[in-house]
């Protein structure tokens, strides 16, 4: 059980981190990595809405798999993802105002962002096929709260790395660079050298 | 008449190319060029769902309210994802293998609801079919360039076909996906700037030519 949490764990957050080992989420990750409070804050939003859209498709999909109508898959989940972002907006407007001023504007964009999508559908597809897709949890068994725990910390993992981005970039926007290399072209090579080290973390055996 | 078409056509696949000039679909444009082969599919799939997408959404443009649009877009683009999840199930399952995720994922590709949003929901049916085409046509191009790069460097192959035995296989891995990507931007908008600058000089040179002759005469 517990080497079984510390393996999803691992793998979601850093050996098959999101941003930098599956490239998901790449939109936002430059888009909104300016400066390290978005960054957080776009990270934070992204990890509820994962979170939360994982507990509900979990669900809707063995529905989907009892009716036999399993192709209905992604119109069905893009559907509670964006109801979702649209609820959750809501929610967080009415109960925290001072909440929303932090993280009102990036939840519209959270709809087109591929993570989301792409968790709903690695867990449908882990429960289809009885095994996790990234080869590290492969042996884990596959149930509502290991799902759970892996959309939260694959969350933790894209906050993680668009944190660490939003420093670096906070330094590059001082530098002299040539008109050709400013803006997206830098941005992708930095990524580039932090994707070289979080590949060592694919190295990790964490075998449950 | 013509002359509109065609601008539409050169825009979407060179002056506003999706990948390289709007920097737009970066998360399929990573992960499916580690081969040419998967590259150039994924590029063929974006097409065929961009096309149709900005086809039917300019045709009820008229119809789909403005406030619920996005939502009536995202079924559209959902609609032809699963339409072309299901024939690559049948027909080409190799490449269905290796899409994975990213099969599903077409319909947040920013590219296609950015077309719906900025040219399909304004434009005659006609103008965005040629469009669709036009910006599908630029996602593959920059796709199977990226792809072509990654294999030959990192497999030592192009479409499948072994070359030579050196590899480099750091340019196979997500973080060779994010320095070839990064440098052919840079390229990219290096050779443009380049040629727009030449352009340039040779009408002022021309203007500043005509001036003399007219001062003369």
């Amino acid at each position: 059980m517990f080497a079984s949490i510390m393996a999803i764990i691992v793998s979601a957050a850093l050996s098959n981190n999101f941003v930098f080992s599956q490239t998901y989420g790449i939109c936002p990750f430059l888009g909104v990595s300016k400066k390290t409070s978005s960054a957080l804050g776009m990270g934070a939003a992204v990890t509820v809405v994962m979170a939360v859209a994982t507990m509900i498709t979990y669900p809707i999909y063995l529905l989907l798999n009892a009716l036999e109508i399993r192709f209905l898959e992604i119109l069905v989940f893009i559907f509670i993802i964006a109801a979702l972002v649209q609820m959750i907006e809501k929610i967080i407007k009415k109960f925290s105002p001072s909440l929303y001023k932090a993280m009102g504007i990036y939840l519209p964009l959270i709809t087109t962002n591929c993570a989301v999508l792409a968790v709903c559908e690695i867990t449908s597809n882990a429960l289809a096929s009885g095994t996790w897709e990234p080869a590290v949890i492969a042996g884990v068994e596959m149930n509502f709260g290991f799902a759970v725990l892996y959309a939260i910390f694959a969350g933790a993992g894209f906050t993680l790395a668009m944190v660490i981005m939003s420093g670096m970039r906070e330094r590059i926007n001082n530098l002299n660079l040539p008109k050709a290399l400013q803006g997206f072209p830098i941005t992708m090579v930095t990524a580039a050298l932090i994707a070289m080290a979080f590949y060592v973390f694919s190295m990790i055996k964490v075998g449950a | 008449m013509k002359n509109k078409y065609s601008k539409t056509f050169l825009d979407g696949v060179i002056f506003n190319n999706p990948t390289f000039m709007l920097v737009l679909g970066t998360c399929p444009t990573l992960a499916m060029t580690a081969k040419t082969m998967d590259a150039f599919g994924m590029g063929i799939s974006v097409l065929f769902v961009l096309t149709f997408s900005n086809i039917i959404i300019s045709s009820l443009r008229k119809v789909i309210p403005n406030s619920v649009r996005i939502p009536a877009f995202i079924v559209v683009i959902a609609t032809l994802v699963t339409i072309l999840k299901l024939f690559l199930n049948k027909y080409i399952p190799d490449l269905y293998g290796s899409m994975g995720t990213f099969l599903p994922l077409i319909v947040v590709n920013c590219i296609i609801l950015g077309r719906a949003e900025a040219f399909a929901s304004k434009n005659t049916v006609m103008m965005s079919a040629v469009d669709g085409i036009a910006n599908g046509i630029g996602f593959t191009l920059a796709l199977v360039v990226l792809g072509s790069v990654r294999e030959i460097l990192g497999a030592g192959a192009w479409f499948g076909l072994k070359l030579w035995d050196f590899t480099i296989p750091f340019f196979s891995q997500p973080a060779g996906a994010f320095v070839v990507y990064g440098l052919a931007i840079a390229l990219f908008v290096y050779i443009m700037d380049t040629v727009q600058r030449s352009i340039r000089i040779k009408k002022t040179k021309e203007i500043s030519k005509q001036n003399l002759l007219g001062e003369v005469a």
